[in-house]
């Protein structure tokens, strides 16, 4: 016999007058190879339309599902149930802002983010179509692409105890972002304009390295060799700046 | 209700849409991109293997150059291509990787000296030259001359689309994620914008713009398994059928991948089988060394897909609870090549399957995976039918795939075809002036509104739109799959016409209140029956086999007949099938139609016309 499931699932839509916030238990009979993506819309199908909750690639590689599970941020479409207990708790990340029951709004978050940390290749530099492309050593490129791999689940902000107790901590997520440009050889940004957006509580001095978001991140990316790498560089700008004064 | 006025409405925040945008915005032009989820969670990013450009860097790309890129696109599509537009995409393509280079992709560079590679399961050596140093370099993929396929380790999609998104917020783009455009605002002649609903609060936006272009990418969700995203659920493209003016072209053409994992229809890359990965047979023995010497395993997707349900079958397959399949095997390839170049593979197998493709074989089957149809426009990335109308990417049938899409050459169609059509559309906005006839736009949104308000109630009927759903997708798996015949399509539209009634009849389960996810699928229901009646009765009415579309009852590929373009519209909204039109499938002929050298077929020349 299958085991039968309990989900236990925050509840709360807050464009609905009538709707309160509270947690509605579900059962559900497990299937063999069952993920949370599957079980959720089958809930959605058979039981109650108006769930929500976010999906997209369901493969573990958009970043859309990402959840507290039993205690725990992760991407619900990467979660197999056979590694779960038979009740099941489900709440919406913390930190951003709710739409409704599991569903969080990410994209305002992130895209704010973008244009603080400014998010692109700073250069000089116009693009030549008729000319062959720069060359780069193919270590560089990799190691560009290991700290770009992060999928913007937000798990590890949801995670950040900073970022729970001050709304405008950039969290390892951006750390992480600002390390991708530092490293990339295109960008001709200097360690004294990344001191300007992340030398400061906002930033590398607010995280108190507790490795939470290392901890949880689904992508397995190295956050605190990030957080370490930023934190000697801008510990050694800030001196500079403090012996220029 | 809230209005929006912009220059540029996009529909659609993937790379197609966003390289548009770019193009747009470094114009002068104000642009604003619509998307269901955040920009980056776009399925572009999901594409793990590469885009095509021939820069022959690599050593195995040497003398690979824009002329064999066109020959290999024309004879991939299977003559069904438009030869001028994918004449004009594989000039543009290398200058366009360059840019994204120069834009922040980290593409893989060529590390001079010698590796080792593998091909059919044998091991080959391979020297890179020192000029090439830190060059661009390219992997393998099915159906091509050359090495060509730029990549980024195994992200290639999810670094250009962040690249691209990066771009987009350094230039201004504005990303209005989390809403959905639900109804295009036009007169049957001229397109004003579009009607979109929050998926925040559930509200109704009016976008006003001076040119629209819808970039939503594919709609594999009409099929119950599929590589795509949830979100590629046609929504759009039904949307654009809806104006009765706009027709959606080469429908039947659907692209079936060789390697969906069974049972969550997940892809492992083309990667895998361009790196030296084998399919093998119930006796874990290769198999497609004897139908297709030559190119084996590296025969486009449409030859290896087909071979694989044949060979399932004759009885090869393995049986599982989720009926047959075939193996994929990657173990040969080594631990080190397998968690370092294909470790999203690697991720994938484990983390879904709780199989180790180090020690243990994939199991895998053909897949929905490519709309090659979508929105007719043309070379320009306009669309038929309505002025200031326009569409690109996977949602658009540009018409460089015609009946077969080569691996790696969708990814790079968004951005070359992005920053083309994006030039195109500017031209058309200079000096390009029309009223707003405010009553239409009122119109349109009342109509909308009124829509909602009749689901919510229930007044057309009660029926379950997952049931609906579901019901359209089984007939769609069981009629229009890889091997098609007149028997299983009659039967499939069919049951789509009576699916059909339903979807007319859908009501709300529940209140529809703020983002009900309910009423965004009801929303879309009807538009997606009868995309899926396009596809039914569009593979119905074409006796021959072309690229991706095999009829069992006529298998030789037919140029005398069809060499053509099917047109789908839908005229009026309450027909119960879409009306049919035929136009050439390319007016310049760069390559007459010939053999493709793999995928061996029987052809019905277009000369023995005649001698009828
Ligand atoms: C698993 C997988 C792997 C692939 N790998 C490769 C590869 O290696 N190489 C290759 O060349 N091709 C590959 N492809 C194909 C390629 O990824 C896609 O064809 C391409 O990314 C499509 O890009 P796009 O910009 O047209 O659409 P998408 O990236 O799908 O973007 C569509 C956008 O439209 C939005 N949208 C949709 N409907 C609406 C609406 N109604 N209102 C508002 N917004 C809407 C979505 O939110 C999204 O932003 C792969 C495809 C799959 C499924
Ligand atoms: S280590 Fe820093 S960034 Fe990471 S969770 Fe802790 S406080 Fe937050
Ligand atoms: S760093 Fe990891 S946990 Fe944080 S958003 Fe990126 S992928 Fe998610
Ligand atoms: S749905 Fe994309 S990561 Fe889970």
């Amino acid at each position: 016999m299958a085991r039968m499931l309990k989900f236990n699932i925050f509840r709360y839509n807050p464009q609905d007058p009538a709707s309160v916030p509270h947690m509605e238990s579900f059962v559900l009979e497990e299937s063999t190879s069952m993920t949370l993506f599957i079980a959720l819309n089958r809930l959605r199908e058979e039981q109650d339309p108006s769930l929500q909750f976010e999906f997209c690639c369901r493969a573990g590689i958009c970043g859309a599902c990402a959840m507290v599970i039993n205690g725990r941020p992760g991407l619900a479409c990467h979660t197999k149930t056979k590694d779960l207990p038979g009740e099941i708790n489900l709440m919406p990340l913390p930190v951003f802002k709710l739409v409704g029951d599991l569903t969080v709004d990410t994209g305002t978050w992130f895209r704010s983010m973008y244009d603080k940390v400014e998010s692109w290749v700073h250069t000089s530099k116009e693009f030549d179509p008729q000319s062959v492309e720069e060359p780069m050593d193919n270590t560089d490129a990799e190691a560009i692409y290991e700290l770009d791999r992060c999928i913007e689940c937000g798990c590890c902000v949801a995670a950040c105890g900073t970022a729970r107790l001050r709304d405008d901590f950039l969290g390892a997520v951006s750390l992480n972002r600002v390390a991708r440009f530092v490293i990339d050889p295109r960008d001709e940004r200097k360690d004294k304009d990344y001191f300007e957006i992340i030398g400061n509580d906002e930033g590398i001095f607010g995280c108190m390295g507790l490795l939470a978001c290392e901890d949880i991140c689904p992508k397995r990316l190295p956050l605190m060799n990030q957080l370490g790498f930023l934190r000697r560089k801008m510990g050694i700008t800030a001196i500079k700046q403090i012996f220029k004064k | 209700m809230q209005t929006v006025y912009k220059d540029v409405l996009i529909i659609g925040a993937g790379l197609a849409g966003e390289r548009v945008a770019v193009e747009a915005a470094g114009a002068g032009l104000s642009a604003v991109c619509l998307s269901i989820v955040p920009a980056r969670r776009s399925h572009s990013s999901a594409a793990q293997g590469g885009m095509q450009a021939s820069l022959g860097n690599s050593v195995m790309g040497e003398g690979d150059s824009t002329d064999v890129h066109f020959a290999d696109t024309v004879k991939g599509s299977d003559w069904g291509c438009d030869q001028e537009v994918a004449r004009l995409f594989a000039n543009a393509a290398p200058i366009e990787m360059r840019r994204l280079c120069q834009w922040g992709v980290p593409w893989n560079r060529v590390v001079p000296g010698k590796s080792t590679y593998f091909k059919g399961g044998q091991k080959f050596e391979k020297v890179e030259k020192e000029e090439k140093r830190g060059l661009i370099t390219a992997r393998n993929f099915g159906g091509t001359a050359k090495w060509r396929t730029c990549y980024v380790s195994d992200g290639t999609g999810h670094s250009v689309l962040y690249t691209m998104d990066n771009r987009c917020a350094q230039l201004g783009v504005e990303v209005h994620d989390k809403t959905e455009a639900i109804a295009l605002i036009h007169d049957g002649e001229t397109c004003f914008g579009a009607i979109a609903r929050s998926l925040r609060t559930g509200e109704l936006i009016a976008y006003i713009s001076r040119a629209t272009l819808v970039a939503a990418g594919g709609f594999g969700r009409i099929y119950k398994a599929s590589t795509n995203a949830v979100i590629c659920d046609g929504g759009a493209q039904g949307m654009v059928l809806d104006t009765g003016a706009v027709p959606l072209g080469n429908m039947e053409a659907v692209q079936f991948h060789p390697t969906g994992i069974v049972p969550t229809d997940i892809l492992v890359t083309e990667g895998c089988r361009g790196d030296g990965g084998t399919l093998l047979d119930v006796n874990e023995e290769r198999f497609m060394n004897i139908y297709e010497p030559d190119k084996a395993e590296l025969a486009s997707r449409d030859v290896v897909s087909r071979w694989m349900t044949y060979h399932m079958r004759q009885g090869k397959g393995v049986k599982s609870d989720y009926g047959d399949h075939l193996w994929l095997d990657i173990r040969h390839l080594g631990e080190a090549h397998i968690t370092g170049k294909l470790r999203e593979v690697y991720e994938i197998c484990t983390s879904f399957l709780g199989i180790d493709p180090i020690h243990q074989l994939i199991p895998v089957r053909p897949t929905q995976h490519y709309s090659m149809g979508g929105i007719r426009t043309d070379k320009d990335g306009s669309a038929y039918g309505l002025k200031g109308l326009f569409s690109a990417g996977e949602s658009s049938c540009w018409d460089m795939h015609g009946f077969n899409r080569l691996g790696g050459n969708s990814l790079a169609e968004t951005c070359v075809a992005g920053g083309i059509v994006g030039k195109k559309l500017v031209e058309f906005l200079k000096g390009y002036e029309t009223a707003i006839p405010t009553a239409i736009i009122s119109d349109a949104a009342k109509k909308q509104e009124q829509r909602i308000k009749d689901l919510m109630s229930g007044v057309k009927g009660h029926e379950n739109v997952y049931k609906v759903r579901a019901a359209m997708q089984n007939a769609l798996d069981k009629g229009a799959h890889v091997f098609r015949n007149e028997e299983g399509l009659t039967e499939c539209v069919t049951s789509l016409q009576e699916i059909l009634y339903r979807a007319r009849r859908v009501g709300l389960k529940t209140n529809g209140l703020g983002a009900s996810p309910e009423l965004a699928a009801a929303l879309k229901i009807e538009g997606q029956v009868k995309l899926a009646l396009c596809v039914a009765y569009g593979a119905l009415q074409r006796t021959e086999s072309r690229g991706s579309h095999n009829r069992e009852d006529y298998p030789a590929r037919n140029d005398r007949d069809w060499l053509t373009r099917t047109l789908a519209y839908w005229k009026n909204p309450s027909d119960d099938l879409p009306s049919l039109e035929y136009e050439p499938a390319s007016t310049v002929f760069e390559i007459p139609p010939g053999d493709r050298g793999y995928g061996k077929m029987q052809i019905i020349s277009a000369d023995s016309k005649e001698d009828k």
